[in-house]
């Protein structure tokens, strides 16, 4: 499969999108750098986390104006996958490929920690190799991860089954604490109503290896596999 | 604008003696104008020439057939690991301006280390930090300005390492009243690079073009220099802020530029503008290569109009570089400067003058030999006299201290205590993560990270890194003291399952003007001597800052030693948890120092927190004995014995079982606790109980093996000469440790709970 990485200057995590899909799974994966208005043949895009544009007005506020933005958002109106970890995700907001928006933690700090998350559906490229209710132990790092949206449009989500990820306990409870930024019903990953463009604030990428102390992000990428080998068989 | 005239009171603002005025004109052979006077300054303060510190420096061990670049050659130096991999690596103070203004203080202290590694042609693949502060218990004045100074140095820490993309993966927190007003930063970088890919900061090449890149160039950071001209500000009749700003976005920008550039060869020699701003970077880079080098400030992208060439030439904006590149080759250098939108230009040139000649609009404003102005800073053999308050820290007798009978309530108090507590409240706000290396995340005895050097299933290799410095002992004697934060820094490395290979030192003292402090600091530098050549660790390159003073006095004495070690196998990666109920917990060491007339009570972090009392002398330290007991332990490693490893320092025995107990944390609100039962009858018999608990007696290592593992391993150590006693067992909800009569249980989530959280509360 072809992967796509998103580069702007202030990407920091592309390296480690490489790594993993490249030299862990094996996969064919290149840089497209934000200058670039035409993206090619991928199947697949991916915007990893960092700083963008040095996000100092708001995260995501330029990356959504540069040239790769308009290719991106071409790409996922023909239905291609898209997803956006960490920054990404905050990206795919302000461009409006997903719902919502990124607030500041509710601690007002920068959070760096391994989380417990739990997969809401398994009805998405994103998750579609895991089951639903599976507990995963993976690393959040943001300053901007509390997903906010009105109730209108959470209820939109809900009943389109759109949320994928949702911060959890050890246990699996929805619980208050269960989340490191405060996000509107623990929410930690989304999908979009047409279920091609997805955005998650922990990073998959650093839990894909047992070395790194938990393989359980692989999941993701893997998933992603299995849908893409699904849509090229039929 | 007209420069002032050098008058005696210009002089002595800068900082100059008259004796080095006079040095200055035998460089010159003529006076100084007032733009020479301001480079003299800066290149000869103790910042940038050490002079105070050289004779202390040059006594320290830099040598060894791993050290591919050394201590001073360059902006840091390089090591050898192997197979054509190698690394840089500098630890680096920003002290006085966190103390002014501590997140862009800590923020710049953070992005000058980093541009010291990449300017190597290394990539950064890790941060730490070791960091001092005032008491943050309670809620005085006083405990409020120190966790405000505390919350914004780790947040500008945060800030700019996080934007990066480097990790911190560790470091150490300390709080002290000598701190109080005067909070230590001390940032160390560490860098992977190939062995051909070491660029040298050398302007090469007699007409070859000087390129500045990074943002335009500001007044901030003028009074970062090693001076504070009342003049100037008059002149200048604004305020100006004296602490740099730091933008991590721009850093990122040039960190990335200057690796691609360096893939070229396009470029003969590189150097950051750090302290000292151009004044540094163009002397410093003529005097390596023993050429000289022309620059027109009218072609320095300037932020504001009216700047004076003495402005620009001090400035310390941040973010910038001086590139030296190739004739004809300039092209190429553009083209990446482009590519990542960095300002640049071409802003002089290599000359074979051996002068740094600085114009501005063609005009000569200054003219100065380079390798005198870098070289030929005087050298000062400060004297030196032992401290009075030697005598009386040391007329205070153990007898003093008041028995311990019940050690129940001592341990959860001691684990809360702001030194010993976890410190996850400072490191979940760093990301320590990115990059994908962090094999051993912060919070054991030492950060463990994989170099990734080939993709999997092939094999890779480790590094393991610490920082360490108990000031308080360096107080009490700081030949021990500074001894002993090697041998700590390298039995973290070794039970972490590394073998230590090099090392860096950050020496934080007072003001070296006096014999007192420069006692201090040369029984300091015996100390990291005779322990870094007992462990084989050279020094690869570090930094001094002196005058850490505030009205109450001085800082404690704190040479913090950063070290590396390697690993080869991730099989020998160890971590300090207890990991299965079952298994056999034992002491690698004596468990109290009968030899130290203090049993590891002096300094202890008992003998301050429960009693108030920094006297005596600090634990005893035998290079030898420990020396041996690092080299048993990590072969036991390397074979595979050994489940668990952790180092007993501050807080003592007691406390390293306890952290044994409740340190692992695989994710949020969530430990993984397990107890302990331990017996330590057989030690009590005759000695006191605090020091058997909480003594902090040095050369000791709680081990923990598979049971049938047990007697062999004892057995091994005891043949290596290393004495060696199983001492409990793992499992249960408790810890329980019995010592004679007396005995404490505790349950493990209460300890638990106030260790990992003690931090966060003090500072809610």
């Amino acid at each position: 499969m072809k992967f796509g990485i998103i580069q702007f200057p202030g990407s920091n995590c592309d390296l480690d999108k490489l790594w993993v899909l490249q030299d862990v799974l094996k996969q064919e994966a290149r840089y497209v750098w934000h200058k670039d208005t035409a993206i090619g043949d991928l199947d697949c895009v991916v915007v990893p986390g960092g700083f963008s544009y040095g996000d100092y007005l708001r995260t995501g506020a330029i990356a959504r104006f540069s040239p790769v933005m308009k290719a991106v958002a071409d790409h996922a109106g023909r239905g291609k996958l898209v997803i956006g970890i960490c920054n990404g995700f905050q990206i795919l907001c302000e461009a409006g490929l997903l719902p919502g928006a990124l607030l500041r933690n509710r601690s007002l700090q920068f959070r760096c920690e391994h989380v417990f998350v739990r997969i809401e559906t398994s009805q998405s490229p994103f998750t579609c190799a895991a089951q639903k209710r599976d507990i995963i132990r993976i690393p959040v790092a943001h300053g901007e991860g509390c997903y906010f949206a009105d109730p209108e449009t959470i209820a939109g989500l809900k009943k389109n089954d759109q949320i994928l990820f949702r911060y959890v306990d050890s246990r699996g409870r929805v619980a208050d604490t269960a989340s490191p930024n405060g996000s509107v019903e623990n929410i930690a990953g989304i999908c979009n109503a047409t279920r091609n463009v997805c955005g998650m604030m922990p990073h998959p990428e650093r839990a894909s290896e047992e070395a790194l102390g938990s393989a359980n992000g692989r999941v993701v990428f893997e998933s992603i596999l299995k849908h893409l080998r699904g849509s090229q068989a039929q | 604008m007209n420069d002032p005239k050098i008058t005696p009171e210009i002089i002595a603002d800068h900082g100059i003696t008259p004796e080095e005025f006079e040095r200055i004109k035998g460089v010159l052979g003529r006076e100084p104008n007032f733009t020479e006077l301001g480079i003299f300054s800066v290149m000869w303060s103790e910042h940038c020439s050490y002079k105070n510190s050289k004779p202390v420096l040059k006594t320290f061990p830099t040598k060894g057939p791993q050290i591919l670049v050394g201590a001073g050659e360059e902006n840091a130096g390089v090591t050898d690991i192997g197979d054509g991999w190698a690394i840089s690596f500098k630890i680096e103070s920003h002290n006085h301006p966190s103390a002014v203004e501590p997140f862009q203080g800590a923020a710049t202290g953070v992005g000058g280390i980093l541009r010291d590694i990449f300017t190597m042609g290394a990539r950064p693949i890790l941060n730490m930090n070791s960091l001092r502060f005032g008491p943050i218990d309670g809620n005085d004045e006083a405990a409020r300005r120190n966790k405000r100074l505390f919350a914004g140095v780790v947040g500008g820490i945060a800030y700019y390492g996080n934007c990066v993309g480097v990790p911190t993966v560790g470091g150490e927190v300390y709080f002290d009243e000598s701190y109080e007003g005067n909070p230590l930063l001390n940032a160390m970088c560490l860098g992977l690079l190939r062995h051909e890919q070491i660029a040298r900061g050398a302007a090469k090449g007699t007409g070859n073009p000087v390129f500045y890149v990074g943002p335009a160039t500001g007044r901030d950071g003028l009074a970062g220099a090693a001076f504070a001209s009342r003049e100037l500000t008059e002149e200048s009749q604004e305020d100006r802020p004296a602490v740099q700003v730091g933008d991590p976005f721009m850093e990122k920008l040039v960190l990335e530029a200057v690796l691609e550039l360096l893939q070229t060869d396009a470029v003969v020699g590189i150097q950051d503008m750090g302290a000292a701003g151009l004044t540094c970077s163009t002397c410093e880079t003529a005097s390596r290569a023993g050429t000289g080098i022309e620059i027109d400030l009218a072609k320095v992208p300037q932020r504001e109009p009216g700047m004076t060439p003495y402005e620009i030439m001090l400035s310390e904006s941040q973010e910038r570089m001086l590139v030296i590149v190739q004739k004809g080759r300039e092209a190429e250098v553009q083209r990446i400067f482009d590519k990542w939108d960095l300002p640049w230009a071409e802003i002089g040139f290599v000359t074979d003058t051996g002068l740094m000649r600085v114009k501005n609009h063609g005009k000569v404003v200054a003219e100065i030999p380079a390798a005198k102005l870098a070289n030929d800073a005087p050298v000062y053999y400060r004297e030196s006299k032992e401290p009075a308050y030697f005598a009386k820290t040391r007329a205070w007798k153990l007898s003093e201290l008041p028995p311990l009978t019940d050690p129940q309530k001592v341990l959860p108090e001691l684990l809360a205590s702001s030194s010993i507590a976890s410190k996850n409240w400072v490191y979940r706000q760093y990301d320590h993560m990115v990059q994908t290396r962090t094999v051993v995340y912060p919070g054991s005895d030492a950060a463990v990270v994989r170099l990734k050097l080939a993709p999997p299933p092939a094999k890779d290799r480790y590094l393991a890194i610490t920082t360490d410095c108990n000031g308080g002992y360096c107080f009490l004697d700081p030949y021990t003291g500074g001894a002993i934060a090697v041998a700590e820094a390298a039995r973290n490395i070794v039970c972490s399952g590394g073998r230590p290979i090099a090392s860096t030192d950050n020496l934080n003292f007072g003001n070296p003007m006096k014999p007192e402090i420069f006692f201090q600091v040369r029984e300091a530098a015996k100390g990291i001597t005779d322990g870094c050549n007992t462990f084989n660790t050279p020094i690869t390159g570090g930094n001094v800052s002196f005058y850490n003073q505030s009205p109450t006095g001085a800082i404690d004495p704190t040479p913090v030693m950063g070290m590396v070690g390697l690993i080869d196998d991730i099989a020998h990666v160890t971590t300090q948890w207890f990991k299965e109920r079952g298994d056999v917990i034992l002491l690698a060491g004596n468990a109290v120092d009968t030899a130290d007339p203090y049993l590891g009570l002096g300094g202890s972090q008992y003998a301050q927190c429960l009693h108030h009392i920094k006297a005596g002398l600090p634990p005893r330290l035998d290079l030898a004995v420990e020396k041996k007991l690092q080299d048993a332990v990590l072969a036991l490693i390397r074979a595979g014995q050994i489940k668990s490893a952790h180092d007993c320092s501050e807080g003592g025995l007691a406390v390293a079982l306890a952290e044994g107990c409740i340190s692992k944390h695989p994710g949020r609100n969530t430990a993984e606790l397990i107890g302990a039962k331990v017996n330590l009858s057989t030690f009590a018999k005759g000695t006191r109980l605090d020091a058997l608990l909480f003594g902090e007696a040095q050369s000791r290592i709680v081990l923990s093996v598979a049971k049938e593992n047990a007697d062999a391993v004892v057995a091994q150590l005891q043949s290596q000469g290393v004495p060696a006693a199983v001492i409990g067992t793992v499992g249960g909800k408790t810890l329980t440790i019995k010592a004679g009569k007396v005995a404490g249980k505790w349950n493990v989530a209460d300890l638990y709970d106030g260790w990992w959280n003690s931090i966060a509360r003090k500072m809610a």
